[in-house]
């Protein structure tokens, strides 16, 4: 009986002890850099998966070459602000991440989680455009630099159609509507919007607001400075409405269209669903896997148009800030390493991703599509960050989405919209 | 230590016999420490977080040190879109289990007597060995409402084009001078000329013989026309028949002399028709509507108000397969004699279904009941994989909501978790209720 019990209690005590043994994570960190060379381990986070996270491994192994005494730790994360955010209350954030989202960085740098990275200002400044590295800065310090970018301000058409309608790329919004009313005249609908995915509709209403009002009115909508109730904002839901209220030239029905339905409507090279979608950079990566459709034979690209003859080189996109959570020799040469337009071109010449950088040649870019849209990202006069992804994520990933999918089912309501927008903002804005 | 309280229940011959003389801590220290494993797994991973939870929603939402007491509750119950979340978890309480309870039955009888039983019970039981969210993906494919796409739709569009054929030229629009209705807008008379205009026909919808449209000259004592296809490469004029512009051939042209029928006129090759012994005014065409009939768009299945619907059937889908292998136990276990006097009183199928074999199998169905209650009031997979972005405010359970505020970027910690503990206070009586007869059972 004894010895049973004694038994008992061992194999009790030990499963005990392997159940917190394997619950507890040791995490050392990053040993300490020597003055020649540098070693160590970084550990970076971002949201890279699949093709996408190859290409990635790509750019880290060619930092590896020039720092052979250094090892890399690449965590892909699906949802990287819920990934990061436990991390920093946890207190065990990896060392650099990529967040897809500057508003995210602010938020960071205010609550202290962030490190400066004044040491590579000057790599920075000689790098990239003062709009990038602008968006970059919080306070008045540097906190991060833009790795990728996306150029959201392209229209996407589909060539046969536009030759059967006997229609040339739009430079203007109004011969947009014009262009829209010929094709459907030739027996194409003109447009193919992804409306069960709101962020269409935000891209879309911030092309035309920047050009319709301007840049820093669209700064101040950003932050909240003006109501969503400004005149400036009624104008451009009303320019909108042009195009959602003419339901009979939108494919299929949009609200129940998601973003990669909405690309294989256009890019589709036999009787397309739609002749043109106003969508970023990254629609022919999402056409290659599910069409035949050729550059520049079945599709092509045209810059989004000025309004009333502003804005026919303004881009707003968004991009991947990287950002230092723990300061080390081997974390800052990485800094400096995807800083430099080495670290670009190597996933440039892969495909699949436009760099803000400015001194990345626009040679090793796989085809003139990319190049075209990759250098007005890197080149343009002016760049705004994607309104939707700095506003607070209540309002910029949900309520503004919502609201405007309401307003693709009833375009007239304007100034209904108008409304909402502002009362879910104002509410978002306050925290 | 005879245990007198226990045995109190039974009558004597079942009584257990009294327990051997052990010291009470051993007889609580064994036990215990076999039950250690499991019991600090269940409180950190369980209780811990459960008491947190509770304890996060008196706090503001993103400020964990701030006391706000009842503030996320009240902004909890006026939220709209809580209040429809609410509405649709209600929905899914009353009629999830009670479904699949019934198909369960239903289907646990039909096939106790077919000869293939076991196979079928295989298959029925499949979608139950799929992650729920799987389910959802599959399904979503399913009610897509594009016909090409959509599996359902492509099957409700075959049968609807059986009865409302689409046009051969769908969605095509009335051209310059023409109504809605493809009817001439201004009226002409005995020798007048019908210029019948068609836009937006597709270029892969004009027949490779199409030839080009002639201007249709007047004739005495007729009316003649063309009905073409008004568009060349740029738009060209509208309502001037030009070169590269098409006549339609086929089409069918209604003469209509003050708003009545006369006759009917098919267009030749080069789209152009007359109309023969006709005098007086008053005329005007039509293109026969049907020919311009845009195809069916198929039903909304995913749309505001057909949303929790169809997302309950895929789950109803994945949820029968377990009930009715439940019953199915349940049924066997069912003495064959019963059924048999039963038969022999000379009762119906029906009837004894209904009078017997449904009583006896009370203490399963609720069994069945209580748990698909219990699962589904915590749904979220299915939701968050079949609603689309644009629906998602109509298809939401509480489940989702607490989700969506808490983890999707929204950060709204208090919030979230007021709904959670809602979540776990409308759990209670069911887990109670499951509890308690377990242990009657025992």
């Amino acid at each position: 009986m004894r010895k049973s019990v004694g038994l008992a209690l061992i194999a009790a005590a030990t499963l005990c002890l392997a159940v917190v043994a394997q619950g507890a994570t040791a995490k050392h960190p990053a040993s300490a850099d020597h003055a020649t060379a540098v070693n160590g381990t970084v550990t970076i986070l971002a949201d890279w998966t699949g093709a996408e996270g190859k290409s990635f491994q790509a750019v880290l192994d060619g930092f590896k070459k020039k720092n052979p005494n250094v090892t890399v730790k690449y965590k892909p994360s699906t949802d990287i602000a819920s990934a990061l955010s436990t991390a920093v209350q946890g207190g065990n954030p990896p060392d650099l991440a990529a967040i897809p989202n500057p508003g995210l960085m602010k938020d960071f740098a205010n609550r202290g989680a962030l490190k400066p990275i004044t040491f590579a200002r000057n790599t920075v400044a000689s790098n990239y455009t003062k709009d990038w590295v602008k968006l970059g800065t919080v306070n008045g310090k540097l906190y991060g630099v833009f790795f990728k970018g996306a150029n959201k301000s392209t229209v996407w058409y589909n060539v046969h159609s536009f030759k059967n309608a006997g229609v040339k790329p739009p430079k203007d919004w109004k011969a947009v509507i014009a262009a829209a009313k010929t094709l459907r005249a030739s027996g194409t609908k003109a447009y193919s919007l992804g409306g069960a995915d709101g962020w269409t509709l935000t891209d879309l209403f911030e092309n035309l607001y920047i050009r319709a009002a301007n840049p820093s009115k669209y700064d101040q909508l950003t932050q909240h400075a003006i109501k969503w109730t400004d005149p400036s904002v009624i104008a451009t839901l009303k320019l909108m409405a042009q195009v959602l209220s003419d339901k009979d030239n939108i494919a299929g029905n949009p609200l129940q269209t998601d973003f990669p339905k909405s690309v294989t409507n256009v890019f589709q090279p036999k009787n397309p669903k739609a002749a043109m979608t106003f969508e970023g950079d990254f629609v022919p990566g999402v056409a290659a896997g599910q069409t035949k459709a050729k550059a520049k034979t079945d599709y092509n690209v045209f810059p989004f148009p000025a309004v009333n003859g502003r804005g026919g080189d303004y881009v707003v996109g968004g991009g991947n800030v990287v950002v230092m959570f723990k300061d080390s020799a081997a974390a800052r040469a990485l800094v400096s390493y995807l800083a430099s337009p080495q670290a670009g071109e190597i996933w440039a010449k892969r495909g699949g991703f436009s760099s803000p950088n400015k001194n990345v040649k626009a040679s090793v870019y796989p085809d003139d599509i990319t190049r075209t849209t990759a250098s007005a990202l890197a080149k343009a006069s002016t760049f705004r960050f994607d309104l939707s992804d700095l506003a607070p994520a209540a309002f910029g990933s949900k309520d503004m989405f919502a609201d405007l999918q309401a307003f693709l089912k009833n375009p007239s309501s304007v100034t209904a919209t108008a409304a909402k927008l502002e009362k879910h903002a104002k509410a978002a804005y306050k925290k | 230590m005879a245990s007198t309280s226990v045995g109190a229940e039974f009558p004597d011959d079942v009584r257990t016999p009294p327990a051997p003389r052990v010291p009470r801590y051993r007889s609580v220290l064994i036990p215990l420490s076999f039950l250690a494993p499991a019991l600090l797994l269940l409180g950190v991973w369980v209780i811990y977080p459960a008491v947190a939870t509770v304890k996060r929603s008196f706090y503001d939402d993103r400020d964990e040190s701030n006391f706000v007491g009842l503030g996320n509750w009240h902004k909890m119950f006026s939220d709209e879109i809580f209040r429809t979340a609410f509405k649709n978890n209600v929905i899914w309480i009353l009629v999830a289990p009670i479904a699949v309870t019934l198909l369960g039955l239903v289907l646990a009888v039909l096939i106790e007597r077919i000869s293939w039983a076991s196979l079928f019970k295989i298959v029925l039981f499949m979608p139950l060995a799929i992650s729920l969210f799987a389910v959802g993906v599959i399904w979503r494919i399913v009610y897509t409402q594009d016909p090409d796409q959509g599996l359902l739709n492509a099957g409700t569009k075959a049968i609807h084009d059986i009865f409302v054929k689409p046009g051969v030229l769908p969605g095509a629009q009335p051209g310059e001078g023409l109504s809605s209705s493809f009817t001439l807008t201004k009226p002409i008379e005995a020798g007048g000329v019908a210029k019948l205009a068609v836009t937006g026909i597709a270029p892969e919808d004009v027949p490779s013989d199409a030839k080009q449209a002639v201007n249709p000259k007047p004739e005495e004592g007729k009316i003649t026309g063309v009905v073409w296809r008004d568009f060349k490469p740029g738009g060209g004029k509208p309502g001037v028949v030009e070169k590269q512009e098409v006549g339609i051939s086929g089409a069918t042209v209604t003469l209509l002399k003050n708003g009545d029928k006369t006759t009917t006129q098919t267009t030749g090759a080069d789209g152009s028709f007359t109309f023969d012994d006709v005098s007086g005014g008053g005329y005007t065409a039509q293109i026969a509507p049907e020919t311009f009939r845009a195809p069916w768009a198929g039903v909304e299945w995913l749309g505001p108000k057909l949303v929790t619907p169809s997302i309950i059937i895929a789950f109803l889908w994945t949820a029968v397969g377990f009930a009715m292998v439940i019953i199915g136990a349940g049924l066997s276990a069912i003495p064959r004699d019963v059924l048999e006097a039963a038969r022999t009183d000379g009762a119906k199928e029906f009837q004894i279904f209904r009078r017997v074999t449904i009583p006896l199998l009370w203490p399963v169905l609720t069994v069945v009941i209580v748990t698909e209650i219990i699962g589904v009031l915590k749904i979220f997979d299915v939701i968050y994989a079949i609603a689309p972005g644009s629906v998602r405010d109509d298809a939401t359970t509480l489940a989702f909501e607490m989700w969506r505020r808490s983890f999707s970027g929204e950060n709204r910690f208090g919030f979230g978790a007021a709904i959670a503990t809602f979540l776990m206070i409308l759990f209670l009586p069911f887990l109670v209720y499951q509890v308690r007869s377990q242990r009657k059972n025992a």
